[in-house]
């Protein structure tokens, strides 16, 4: 058929068109057990903190007994990790855009400080205080975003900067005043709302854990079936070849970082919940705890790779290995030594599912 | 002159102090395969993305089929009918073919799925570029969920190939495709290339390879220092003209700059 199309001119030529008549076969070598793991690895990023997330609750069950293994102690470790699940799933999105969000703990506190000075301070009804709380958080990552997108500035100085002024905003704005937990509940208990808990037998859920992993399904979801969540991947991948291909990558980025300053209004609502009251120096390491969970959970911070679930499982150890190692009665600095070492570790599984490429 | 169907004149593209394209001139005609040609740097590639909406010319007027077109994105330019295949295939390696093929384009469900929950429509996505894909009989990709960076070279090129052949567009360009590919994955993408051009499509193909351009070309644009030096035909003229004329050893006969 090609040779009916062209007429060789070339001595070459002619020598090129025999040759290409044979069969195009790709190499289709077995593949050793290694090399499948790391295929199934390279398509499920979940599949390793969840192991060892399996294998951890399996270990201090075993050492702890019923008194690690019940509904309640459970129950207890959901309870730990909801606000660190909450920002994990903003600083996500952010670092699967190959950026990170060092803001995060930051927005968390002031919206919570706003949705209680707005409140007690000027008197407004608590709903509006919320909305009020979500605006500014959802301001906050807007600027972000902007700068990172529009003005091509990189995210890590972006947002060391951004939890700078937000810190010093919130102190300077509360005048590191706290609002006591009495006072919210007979003012304002919407503003505790997710305090609330359901009780199953021993379990105990918090409105709060539902909402996070409510969160974490409906952004899973997102993430893999929308077309916006393929584009943030596309983004964090290589963001010149996804602009070539048709995304729009600073719109796209800018709702991100927007989105992630929403997700961490709302863990602010939810920090409420949580301890009772509104203080200004709550929340102080919830952006190193998110980007722990997000690294744990093999999220790729070079970007474009990893499942928000892996996120939420990576959160799950964190607080495994810290309830476990209370209860064993171990010097604290066991669970950061750990967990350190859990880092490193699932930072070299990530460069290893990469070389699949190779 | 009526029957270009993309024509650009004086376009100029400068990156800082490079002068990617100084005053460019090009002429697509319907139905044609046009090939361009020129040594490495000579701008071909800045050429394509100024056609293409991936870069915005500082000077110079587009005409596509006879009406002037200002593109300030690839989508734009795909919109209005041009698809392209980057040098680079523009693609996102971590995510499937499927994926790929429909980026910025994506298929959503119908009815209350697609309209409420946004939900792509991956059966008919997957099973489109896996009906494209054999079309082309370039791969033999058994699993369609498969992550783009999973690909040899050969299968990548493919896929960036039936993306910009798959939607049925006025113009195809495609930057240096052969490039990476083995012999019989070029043949496969030179019948293809001739392919989409029995259908009615207008082809750019910017290649190296000067027995693939002549074979495929029905004209050659030879570019040189950012600019069009001429036009010639593979038919009256020789494979060593051509690269004389693009590595500047010889002037190319005035009849040619003419055209
Ligand atoms: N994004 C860019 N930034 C700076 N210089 C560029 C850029 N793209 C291309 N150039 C320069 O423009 C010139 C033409 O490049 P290009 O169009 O890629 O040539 P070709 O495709 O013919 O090899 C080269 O000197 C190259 O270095
Ligand atoms: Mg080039």
């Amino acid at each position: 058929m090609a040779d009916a199309k062209s007429q060789p001119t070339q001595e070459f030529e002619r020598v090129l068109k025999d040759s290409a008549t044979e069969v195009a076969s790709f190499e289709r070598h077995r593949k050793s057990p290694l090399e499948r793991a790391q295929h199934v690895l390279h398509g499920n990023p979940a599949f390793v903190p969840l192991i060892v997330l399996v294998i951890s609750l399996l270990l201090f069950g075993l050492l702890l007994g019923t008194k690690f293994f019940s509904a309640f102690a459970l129950t207890l470790i959901l309870q730990q990790v909801a606000i660190t699940g909450i920002v994990g799933a903003a600083q996500t999105l952010v670092v699967l855009t190959a950026g990170i969000e060092l803001s995060v703990g930051a927005i968390m506190v002031m919206s919570s400080v706003i949705m209680g000075q707005f409140t007690f301070r000027y008197g407004l009804p608590a709903p509006i205080s919320i909305l009020c709380g979500f605006a500014v958080g959802g301001l906050i990552g807007y600027v972000n975003g902007f700068l990172v997108a529009r003005m091509k500035l990189p995210p890590f100085i972006v947002t060391l900067g951004m939890w700078q002024i937000v810190l010093a905003a919130n102190f300077l704005y509360s005048k590191n005043e706290t609002i006591r937990s009495q006072d919210i509940a007979a003012q304002a208990p919407m503003l505790q709302l997710f305090g609330g808990q359901v009780r199953m037998g021993g379990a105990v859920f918090t409105f709060g854990v539902i909402a996070m992993v409510l969160l974490v399904l409906v952004l899973a979801y997102v993430l893999t079936q929308t077309a916006w969540g393929r584009h943030v991947y596309a983004i964090g991948d290589d963001p010149d070849a996804a602009e070539l291909a048709g995304v729009k990558v600073e719109k796209t980025l800018i709702q991100v970082y927007t989105l992630s300053g929403l997700i961490c209004a709302l863990a602010g609502w939810v920090l409420i919940g949580r301890i009772g009251s509104v203080s200004p120096t709550a929340g102080q390491f919830a952006n190193i705890e998110s980007i722990t969970a997000v690294v744990i959970g093999g999220i790729s911070l070079f970007g474009g790779r990893g499942s928000i679930l892996g996120m939420l499982f990576g959160a799950l150890i964190v607080g495994v290995f810290q309830l476990g190692l209370r209860l064993l009665g171990t010097d604290p600095q066991w669970t950061y030594l750990l967990i350190g070492l859990l880092i490193i570790f699932a930072v070299a599984v990530d460069q290893w599912i990469r070389k699949v490429a190779g | 002159m009526t029957d270009a169907i993309l024509q650009a004149r004086g376009i100029v593209k400068r990156y800082g102090r490079v002068t990617a394209l100084d005053n460019a001139d090009f002429e697509l005609r319907r139905g044609e395969i046009l090939a361009v040609i020129g040594d490495n740097g000579a701008g071909k590639s800045s050429l394509i993305k100024a056609i293409s909406g991936a870069v915005v010319p500082d000077e110079g007027e587009i005409h596509l089929d006879g009406e002037k077109v200002q593109f300030t994105s690839p989508m734009q330019a795909r919109e209005a009918g041009i698809e392209t295949v980057y040098q680079n295939l523009a693609l996102a390696p971590a995510l499937s073919i499927a994926d790929n093929m429909f980026m910025g384009r994506e298929l959503r469900r119908e009815g209350v799925m697609g309209k409420w929950f946004r939900m792509l429509d991956r059966p008919a996505m997957e099973s489109f570029a896996r009906q494209k894909l054999s079309e082309l009989g370039l791969l033999t990709i058994q699993n369609i969920h498969q992550a783009v960076e999973t690909l040899s070279g050969g299968q990548r090129q493919g896929v960036a190939v039936a993306r910009a052949a798959a939607f049925g567009s006025k113009v195809v360009i495609l930057d240096e495709p052969t490039a990476a590919l083995g012999v019989k994955e070029s043949r496969k993408v030179l019948e293809l290339i001739q392919d989409v051009r029995s259908r009615g499509q207008s082809i750019v193909l910017i290649s190296h390879n000067m027995p693939h351009v002549f074979e495929v070309a029905d004209r050659i644009h030879v570019h040189r220092l950012g600019r069009r030096l001429c036009v010639v035909d593979p038919k009256e003229c020789t494979m060593s003209d051509a690269v004389a004329f693009m590595t500047g050893a010889k002037a190319p006969p005035p009849e040619a700059i003419a055209a």
